[in-house]
């Protein structure tokens, strides 16, 4: 299935900011994370269609999932 | 130096040094300054005529070694809201006045006179000289100015021509350590500064020290919570990016305000964002990392140059660039910082302004996305104060009344900055209930809401949400009394080393014994001082409420209103 990744912050370095990626069909956030090699320690917020979500949440086609690292601001 | 209360009096023109008063000695920044204000001012008072008082107060640690403590807390009534009124920014002039012993410096009165006048303080001492050179000067000038005449660098706090015109939306402004300004930036405190005809207030603490009663004690917490610091994520993302790095996620969570509060989410968010932004930081030579006062070491500020790599501005924030840029729908980044240094050097809100001309768009005064007017009205009108100039620098409200417009996202007059309340509930609750108008630092629950740090409350239910302003306005209220940056709250909320060395900070200053359930009711009592004093002032629960086009215009993508009920908001004083 495709997802549309999107990426944030210091996790742009040497990846990308947004892409459309196939996965198979029971890739969880947890497993995009890891297939990006980004560590699951260092991210803070993730969202699907701009809704925050568990790490453990699986997707289905045509998601956006956007990562973030721990950031803050105000 | 011992602590002592800096008196002015401007209808007389006298001044005095006095002795603290009991109830005032274990109180500092925004604890004293509302204090002073709720014990001294008439709540029903004029904002701008005699009775009003400005107060400026060091934070409890300010002028110590302690890490990020050098935040200048600015009270009086405001003459935006109507409400008691605590602004505060870095700067060097906190940590200057702790050091010259001035625990509160009270401006009261007004001249019968047209003459302006500047104060001069000292370790003991304050004098009063009249003024001309400096007037009708802008900020950067002045300091300029100021700091020839003076032949050493001092403390500065001065005010702009917004201050001097008595605009509802004016800055304090505060010299930062680079001759750059920081602001005291909501609610109008420099016009009251203005009634004042008090232009600006230089400060030399000559070879004057904080005593600290438990010096060891206090080396050893100071590094304890400078780790706690250093070390948490968020101060090495502020580091880098800047307060902007919020851009892309508020946007992305859809509550980031655009086209005047007509939508969640900015089709231009990437063009303005902190990552965009640091990007262009470090191609044109300005600096990623950089202070508001020395002893900060978190260093969310940054300096940006133009295109010719020449400095633009300096503190370029996320609120400010929210407002000039998605707000407005402007997505240049140099249109957005040609009008922060502006607005820095008029000394008025950049909240404030950019959000009343967002809705002077909304109006048809002109375009939304019209960045090169944005920063043609700045300099044209409001700079000189033209009849629209005046209209915009009165603040949002007043924009929304000349012309007519529903949509006005102000409460209690004052401008809602950078997050739709629809999308993120928690921070309408803050929003409709702080003590001073819309001002998401009272309560900062984007933290819980949006960011993940301290636990987290779904953003778009209601459930939590008045419990978790309530906490944060209370932590708020205790942590803008030690002259802290509210910066440090993101460690203060994750790691358990942090709060306790700020208690032992505070101990080891004064040689107390205080607990954390001190804390939180140094909090509660300060929330209800200001409170009463709004309430003796006049406000209702009734003006606890966010205007009404949120419960009836759905804002995308979520497509959600505001759906609390007047009782479920009023619950929030329910401590
Ligand atoms: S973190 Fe930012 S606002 Fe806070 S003290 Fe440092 S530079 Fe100033």
């Amino acid at each position: 299935m495709k997802i549309t990744v999107k990426l944030f912050a210091f996790f742009r370095q040497d990846r990308f900011k947004e892409e459309e990626r196939r996965y198979p069909d029971t890739t969880t956030v947890t497993d995009v994370i890891q297939g990006l090699g980004i560590a699951v320690d260092e991210v803070g917020v993730t969202m699907i269609n701009s809704r925050h979500c568990a790490l453990d949440s699986s997707l289905k086609a045509g998601d956006v999932l956007a990562i973030f690292p721990v950031i803050g601001g105000g | 130096m011992a602590d002592k209360i800096f008196r002015v009096n401007m209808t007389d023109l006298t001044t005095s040094v006095e002795e603290v008063p009991a109830d005032w000695a274990g109180h500092g920044g925004r604890g004293l300054t509302s204090t002073i204000v709720a014990a001294e001012v008439p709540p029903t008072c004029h904002p701008l005529g005699p009775n009003n008082k400005l107060v400026f107060a060091p934070g409890l640690l300010s002028g110590t070694a302690a890490a990020n403590s050098g935040r200048l807390s600015c009270g009086a009534k405001s003459p935006l809201t109507g409400t008691i009124k605590e602004a505060n920014a870095g700067g060097t002039s906190a940590q200057l006045l702790a050091k010259a012993g001035c625990k509160a410096l009270i401006i009261e009165g007004q001249p019968k006179d047209d003459n302006w006048y500047s104060l001069h303080i000292t370790p003991g001492n304050i004098t009063l000289n009249k003024e001309e050179e400096v007037v009708g000067k802008g900020n950067f000038d002045v300091v300029e100015t100021l700091t020839e005449r003076l032949g050493k660098p001092m403390g500065i706090i001065t005010i702009g021509p917004a201050g001097e015109m008595k605009m509802a939306a004016a800055n304090v402004s505060v010299k930062d350590p680079d001759g750059k300004i920081r602001s005291c930036g909501r609610g109008g405190l420099g016009a009251v500064m203005g009634s004042k005809r008090v232009k600006f207030i230089s400060v030399d603490s000559m070879d004057g020290k904080v005593e600290i009663a438990d010096p060891d004690k206090f080396r050893e917490a100071n590094k304890t919570f400078a780790k706690a610091l250093v070390d948490h994520p968020v101060s090495q993302a502020l580091g880098t990016y800047g307060t902007n790095v919020l851009v892309n996620i508020i946007n992305e969570s859809g509550g980031l305000p655009t086209r005047n509060f007509s939508s969640g989410q900015f089709e231009g968010h990437e063009e303005i964002s902190g990552e965009t932004m640091h990007d262009l930081i470090k191609e044109r030579g300005g600096r990623v990392k950089h202070n508001c006062h020395k002893g900060c070491v978190i260093q969310c500020s940054q300096v940006f140059n133009d295109a010719k790599k020449k400095y633009k501005t300096s503190g370029f924030e996320y609120e400010s660039i929210w407002a000039l840029g998605a707000d407005c729908a402007v997505d240049n980044l140099d249109h957005i910082a040609e009008a922060d240094h502006l607005l820095d050097d008029i000394g008025i809100d950049s909240i404030e302004t950019a959000v009343a001309i967002g809705v002077a768009m909304e109006a048809g005064v002109l375009e939304f996305g019209d960045g090169e007017g944005l920063v043609r009205i700045l300099r044209e009108e409001v700079a000189k104060g033209t009849p629209l100039g005046r209209i915009i620098g009165a603040g949002a409200a007043t924009v929304g009344r000349a012309y007519g417009v529903t949509r006005v996202p102000v409460v209690k007059n004052q401008a809602i900055p950078a997050y739709d309340p629809r999308a993120i509930k928690g921070i309408g609750i803050t929003y409709a209930t702080s003590t001073q108008g819309a001002d998401h630092t009272m309560g900062y629950t984007i933290a819980t809401n949006v960011l993940g740090v301290g636990g987290s409350v779904d953003p778009l239910s209601k459930e939590g949400q008045v419990e978790l302003s309530r906490n944060l306005q209370i932590a708020t209220a205790a942590i803008d009394s030690t002259g802290m940056c509210l910066f440090i709250a993101f460690a203060a909320l994750d790691d358990t080393t942090c709060l306790p060395a700020l208690i032992d900070l505070i101990n080891a200053r004064f040689g107390i014994s205080l607990t954390g359930d001190d804390v939180v009711s140094l909090g509660k009592y300060i929330l209800k001082t200001e409170h009463d004093f709004n309430t003796a002032a006049g406000f209702t629960k009734e003006d606890d409420r966010l205007p009404e086009f949120f419960s009836l215009e759905p804002v995308a993508p979520h497509n959600v209103v505001w759906d609390f009920e007047g009782e479920e908001i009023d619950t929030f004083w329910d401590f």
